[in-house]
């Protein structure tokens, strides 16, 4: 059975038939069970098979006892938030381990400082990253989403056109693991495939894909039909595709965004779209998730937002949650961290 | 040079009709008569008439309206389908049919695509959510299902199947395909596809069915309870070819029982279906109103090659799309 500690939405479990499988289990800190941004159940499950759960809000209602217990704090969804202040409150705390593969929510320097391990999960993300951003290309360019509304709706509907994606010239910012799979994927369209990145890919790489390296953002922007950001939110990212950018975009082009909404300039995005300086911008992230309700960007027509969804399947929301329990296990048995995040 | 251009009859500019970006193609060739304008004199516009130029199925090649065409050569549709056509009958006016295939084929496969993606990452939904005023929250339950290295089963290894399949293969899909003849070796290798001789073992097997055939006697109610009974209760159910094609009534009996988990749809039975059609009101049902080929630049190409079609018989030349009776 379970034991039910005060608030009926929040426990900790202690399964009584596997006693000797208990004693080994060392605490991880999470946020919460299902709710709104928790853990899907069957997710839960996999961190329990080897750790003793506890959430913040008990957590919360009794630190100076549970802190001392906690070796792991797990990140889903950005939560916990791993501020100073609660991780002051966990003496015991090893690691860090984040869901995902950003870590732009981490002061991975500070924590580093207070002697605490930091680790993401990098791989596991890519594909299901890759599929999304092809699907709101697609979505985008081809206008499934006012379609499926007319279908709906009572009468028939204009004539619908979009914009053709075989043989157009996708560029993509931002070479990494996503950003190949992306070209991969696309290749299989005939898209014309551009890429610009710190460093170029290897000449195999590029053969494989077909991508031509851009050595300037500013030829990969002017040339391009679509335009996806797939790079790593740092200091230097932040605020990479704003106002001149997006001035020498194609008017007819679409940006897609699978990165960090810091990434692009909001308002530059929305002035872009409205004076049709691009045709039209598909969005997993923005900045901030969600945004305010009255945001201009939730009003335009040629819009496609999803609510950062890029990682939104079992399989691999499942995958993920299984290598941060592997992160979480070298730390607490003093192996090395297999993810572990290192400054450079 | 304007004197000599024949006359032919379409059914519109706008609406269900022709774009106007493609009307300067139409000129180039033909005096151009509408349907709603030929109807005023008919007895008058009719003898001029060589060519119908057909889009969106209409206007419909009726014997009400051939007889009224005394002197028509062609019948010259846009698009790929002729399901709409009953060729044999046009034939023994001694007036010929063409389509337009192969023009479509990118766009079409783009579309399975987008369709595909768009149900499978639950695109729609999340767009909603997005935006909805009243949420600011995602549900947790908006889970999707993983495309890359699943398997997508194609029903029509045609033209658009075999570039559904190039685009599949992509994303490390597993590509099975069932068609009426097997594809080549080197077809086959290219992108990975395994031929299914059984249609059922196809239908078993998939995540992602994906019907990319002609509508014909053969392949009416193709899909009905019974092949919707062999899918995996996770697998959805991909249509760009026909409605008729799929028993829609079987359809919505699968889909809110379980038995399949989703369908996305380009094409339905009739089109638009009722306002008051169950495939409306379920929730894991995408459905887009026949946009297949909609782009600008593939609606030109198709609108080319229909005139280059009508062209050649008015001409007495040779016919790159003729669709004989068989």
């Amino acid at each position: 059975g379970f034991t039910l500690v005060n608030n009926p939405s929040c426990y900790t479990w202690t399964d009584s038939s596997h006693q000797v499988m208990e004693e080994d289990k060392r605490w991880a800190l999470i946020s919460e069970v299902g709710g709104d941004t928790g853990y899907l159940e069957e997710l839960a499950d996999v961190l329990k098979r080897h750790f003793h759960l506890i959430c913040l809000r008990e957590f919360l209602q009794n630190p100076a006892l549970h802190g001392p217990k906690v070796q792991v704090l797990f990140i889903w969804k950005f939560l916990p938030e791993a501020e100073p202040s609660l991780l002051r409150s966990l003496p015991a705390l090893l690691l860090v381990a984040s869901g995902g593969v950003g870590v732009d929510h981490l002061d991975v320097p500070f924590i580093n400082g207070l002697g605490v391990k930091v680790a993401n999960t990098p791989g596991v993300v890519s594909d299901s990253t890759a599929d999304h951003a092809m699907a709101l290309l697609l979505a985008s360019a081809r206008k499934i989403l006012d379609g499926e509304f007319k279908g709906h709706t009572t009468h028939l509907p204009q004539r619908l056109m979009g914009v053709e994606v075989t043989r157009a010239t996708l560029g993509i910012v931002g070479m990494g693991d996503i950003g190949y799979k992306i070209a991969q994927r696309s290749k299989g369209f005939e898209m014309k495939i551009l890429y610009h990145n710190r460093t170029r890919r290897t000449g195999a790489a590029e053969r494989a894909t077909g991508a031509e390296f851009c050595r300037r953002l500013d030829d990969l922007l002017k040339r391009s039909d679509f335009v996806v950001i797939a790079v790593k939110l740092t200091a230097d990212t932040t605020g990479l595709i704003g106002r001149r950018e997006l001035s020498l975009m194609k008017p007819t082009a679409t940006l897609v965004n699978v990165s960090r909404g810091l990434v692009v300039d909001q308002d530059a995005l929305v002035e872009a779209l409205r004076s049709g300086r691009i045709g039209a911008a598909a969005l997993d992230v923005t900045h901030p998730e969600p945004l305010p309700r009255d945001h201009p960007l939730l009003g335009l027509p040629n819009v496609l937002i999803t609510p950062h969804m890029g990682i939104s399947t079992n399989a691999t929301a499942t995958a993920i949650v299984e290598k941060m329990l592997e992160n979480g296990l070298a730390a607490v048995k003093g192996l090395p961290v297999p993810d572990e995040v290192k400054l450079q | 040079m304007e004197d000599n251009k024949p006359w032919a009859l379409i059914s519109e500019v706008g609406d269900q009709g022709y774009i106007e970006e493609v009307t300067d193609i139409l000129e180039q060739h033909f005096h151009i008569i509408c349907h709603k304008d030929f109807l005023q004199n008919s007895l008058v516009h009719g003898p001029k008439i060589q060519a119908i130029l057909m889009w969106n199925t209409l206007p419909a090649a009726k014997p009400s309206l051939l007889s009224l065409l005394p002197s028509l050569k062609v019948v010259a549709s846009g698009g790929a389908g002729i399901d709409h056509l009953d060729v044999p009958y046009i034939a023994s006016l001694g007036v010929k049919v063409t389509n337009t295939p192969g023009v479509v084929s990118d766009a079409t496969a783009d579309i399975a695509m987008g369709l595909l993606l768009a149900s499978a990452r639950r695109i729609v939904e999340g767009h909603l959510i997005a935006v909805d005023p009243n949420i600011t929250c995602l549900p947790l339950k908006l889970m999707g299902v993983e495309v890359t290295g699943s398997t997508l089963g194609i029903i029509g290894m045609g033209h658009i199947g075999y570039k559904i399949a190039q685009r599949g293969k992509g994303f490390d899909m597993k590509i099975l395909y069932h068609n009426r003849n097997r594809r080549s070796f080197e077809d086959e290798q290219a992108v990975g596809a395994s031929y299914r001789e059984n249609m059922d073992d196809l239908l078993k097997e998939s995540d992602f069915v994906m019907m990319a055939v002609n509508l014909t006697p053969e392949t009416t109610d193709l899909i009905s309870h019974r092949e919707l009974s062999l899918m995996k209760p996770t697998a959805t159910l991909v249509n760009i070819s026909r409605g008729l094609v799929v028993d829609q009534d079987a359809l919505v009996k699968a889909l809110k029982s379980g038995g399949i988990c989703a369908a996305a749809l380009d094409v339905t039975h009739p089109e638009p279906l009722p306002r008051d059609h169950p495939l409306l009101c379920l929730p894991n049902v995408l459905i887009t109103p026949h946009v297949g080929t909609n782009t600008i630049a593939t609606t030109r190409k198709m609108v080319l090659k229909m005139v280059d079609n009508a062209v050649a018989v008015l001409n007495g030349q040779v016919i790159p799309n003729e669709v004989k009776p068989n």
